[in-house]
């Protein structure tokens, strides 16, 4: 990943009759970087990406490529090349001909196109079946020909919308792992859409939350994960215990009428704040050794570890936890300081969706 | 075939449940389609049968093949040579009326696309002959279409009882059977392949050449049979259209009936069907999608 901005979305604004599908959104999109677009449906993510592929025109706004502005350029003249959520594969073609379309089409030696057909299907491991029909082949193995037959291309962006959406769990797990490895191997960018998170938190160098046509957050996983900037990121990402709480004062909050220690500054003094911890920060100790006390009411064996549910203070906190404590067991809760994440609490509904400057 | 099987499989298992046993359910099932085995038996395969049985018999019951050779004497062949002319040209020119109209109609996709969609089937609404007649009084020498341009001073048109009137209404009788399949076909191109095209860097031209035709094709192939077979068989159109001037193998055979002759035209018949059986083989090489024997 270099500092290159290979991309550059600047104030663009999409809506069809009434609908606002994008608002003013500003992103830019380093050279060799895995970025991938998440949000729920209709956040945007999509629209975004068919207007960087030239399927969609913003209403305002332009789309910088390599410095150039490329917003009414048509999709066949860009350098960027679509895997589709559903392969989109030429089902009256052969895979080999599926994938030597765009290189004919550039009018490139038969040698040439030969030997591209066979890197690529060696690259997606599906070596020996170019001469296969693509109805008979199975999900997974139309995703990779679909994948194969864009990067042949050699495109400096590979745009993925949604790809493995219709594989089922086991084949998306073994995929992530074939597409960071191709990202690897080819040295290009890849822009991902997808509204899965845990993909989005696997493969992504950056990731980009959407919501209502408006970037919530960017940043890493990591950050993403650990650092949600809003109640609907840290909602979106990941089971969260989302709590109302009051700030009493720096590195002192008040949830749910008790004082826990934590590590945030700046907030002001007995101000109303969102309190974010994720369930496999909750620790259940003793009910002496907690700061609040609360009753077990359910129990959950999810294989790495149990999924319970505690009542304590009104709340029902969502606790992940190696140990098992039965239902009805009455348990102490404590959380790490740096582990209670302080969000600002929207003031308003609009102020929710407004959208973060990078 | 397989979502058949499985939806086969399902309305079994929901019958028998309802009767609480099995056989029962697959029985009475197996006992709906009863009459329409009696249907086809007593209307369909009886009929061809006794064709058959005409089309290579004599009067007195002795097996011939005259009635089949007779095909080949002068005005029946002309006849037959005649009515593959005229439906092939009708044909193309149905084909290259009804392409670009499903082109445009499955790519406007608007509410007012389905309403293009209901005017062109409206004709087929009305009956037939009422359809052909109304254009022979428009054509005729005194009719509606003459008396307008006589108004305005234009020289008369005189196609009546020539091959272009009888193109002409086979064209207007069978277009909506070409619009229809190639529109059924082209809206059931998924939008992404197209757009899958454009991405690989093909730019419109192209992208219909190598992808939305051959992907058509199906949609062709069964508006051609749709067309083609009935043009090829046609009388009334000819009788209407064609006074008794023009005379195509339909025709030939309707006058062997009436004239009680039933050998001479079963065997007609059959040397006709055998035609219209080879045209089908050809086409169907190109349906690989069976959508043309879907609608047949």
């Amino acid at each position: 990943m270099t500092d290159n901005k290979l991309i550059n979305l600047v104030n663009i604004t999409k809506s069809y009759g009434d609908n606002v599908v994008l608002d003013d959104l500003n992103l830019y999109i380093r050279e060799n970087e895995f970025v991938t677009l998440l949000g729920p449906s209709g956040c945007g993510k999509t629209t975004t990406l068919r207007i960087i592929g030239g399927f969609e025109t913003p209403d305002k706004g332009q789309v910088i490529f390599e410095g150039k502005d490329i917003t009414k350029t048509a999709p066949n003249e860009r350098q960027v090349n679509t895997v589709f959520q559903k392969y989109a594969l030429f089902n009256h073609l052969t895979v080999a001909e599926n994938i030597a379309f765009g290189l004919k089409i550039k009018k490139k030696s038969k040698e040439y196109i030969k030997d591209k057909i066979k890197y690529a299907l060696k690259l997606v491991n599906l070596d020996g079946f170019e001469n296969r029909m693509p109805d008979s082949l199975s999900g997974g193995q139309q995703q990779r020909i679909a994948i194969a037959r864009a990067i042949v291309n050699e495109p400096k962006v590979l745009l993925l919308d949604e790809p493995l959406g219709a594989l089922d769990l086991k084949l998306r797990q073994d995929m992530q792992y074939e597409l960071i490895r191709l990202k690897n191997e080819l040295g290009i960018t890849f822009v991902y859409v997808t509204h899965d998170q845990e993909e989005a938190l696997t493969m992504s160098d950056t990731i980009v939350v959407m919501n209502q046509g408006y970037i919530q957050q960017i940043g890493t996983p990591e950050d993403i994960y650990n650092e949600p900037k809003n109640a609907f990121v840290a909602d979106f990402i990941g089971d969260s215990n989302i709590i109302s709480s009051i700030m009493v004062e720096d590195k002192l909050v008040n949830i749910l009428g008790a004082n826990f220690p934590c590590v945030d500054t700046g907030f002001g003094h007995n101000k109303p704040v969102d309190v974010v911890i994720r369930p496999e920060d909750v620790n259940l100790v003793k009910p002496e050794e907690g700061i609040i006390k609360g009753v077990v009411t359910s129990l959950l064996f999810k294989g790495v570890h149990y999924e319970m549910e505690v009542n304590a203070n009104g709340y029902d906190w969502l606790v992940h936890s190696t140990s098992l404590f039965p239902v009805g067991t009455e348990v102490g809760i404590q959380v790490d300081p740096f582990n209670i994440q302080i969000m600002n609490k929207p003031e308003s509904e609009d102020e929710e969706a407004v959208e973060l400057e990078i | 075939m397989n979502t058949e099987n499985v939806s086969n499989a399902k309305t079994q298992k929901l019958t028998s449940h309802k009767n609480g046993d099995g056989i029962v359910g697959i029985k009475s099932a197996k006992w709906l389609s009863l009459p329409y085995a009696v249907w086809m038996i007593g209307f369909i395969i009886i009929p061809l049968i006794v064709i058959v049985y005409y089309g290579l018999t004599t009067v007195d019951n002795r097996f011939t093949l005259d009635n089949i050779s007779a095909i080949s004497s002068p005005i029946n062949l002309k006849a037959l040579l005649m009515a593959l002319e005229q439906s092939l040209i009708s044909t193309i020119i149905c084909l290259l009326l009804a392409y670009p109209l499903a082109m445009i109609l499955s790519k406007s996709r608007m509410r007012s696309s389905s309403f293009i969609v209901m005017i062109i089937i409206l004709p087929m609404w009305m009956n037939f002959l009422l359809r052909t007649i109304a254009w022979q009084n428009l054509l005729e020498r005194s009719g509606i279409i003459n008396t307008v341009l006589k108004f305005f001073g234009l020289p008369p048109m005189n196609i009546i009882n020539t091959p272009k009137a009888i193109i002409l209404g086979m064209v207007y009788n069978f277009l909506p059977f070409m619009v229809l399949p190639i529109y059924n076909v082209l809206i059931k191109i998924d939008k992404d392949i197209i757009d899958a095209a454009r991405d690989l860097g093909a730019n419109s031209v192209q992208t219909f050449l190598k992808i939305i035709l051959p992907l058509s094709l199906p949609g062709v192939i069964s508006g051609i049979t749709m067309v083609f077979v009935p043009a090829l068989t046609t009388f009334v159109i000819s009788n209407i259209l064609g006074g008794s001037k023009i005379v195509l193998i339909g025709n030939v055979i309707e006058q062997q009936f009436r004239m009680g002759n039933w050998h001479v035209g079963s065997g007609l018949s059959l040397v006709l069907m055998i035609f219209i059986l080879i045209s089908m083989a050809i086409l169907s090489k190109y349906d690989k999608e069976g959508e043309g024997s879907g609608l047949w």
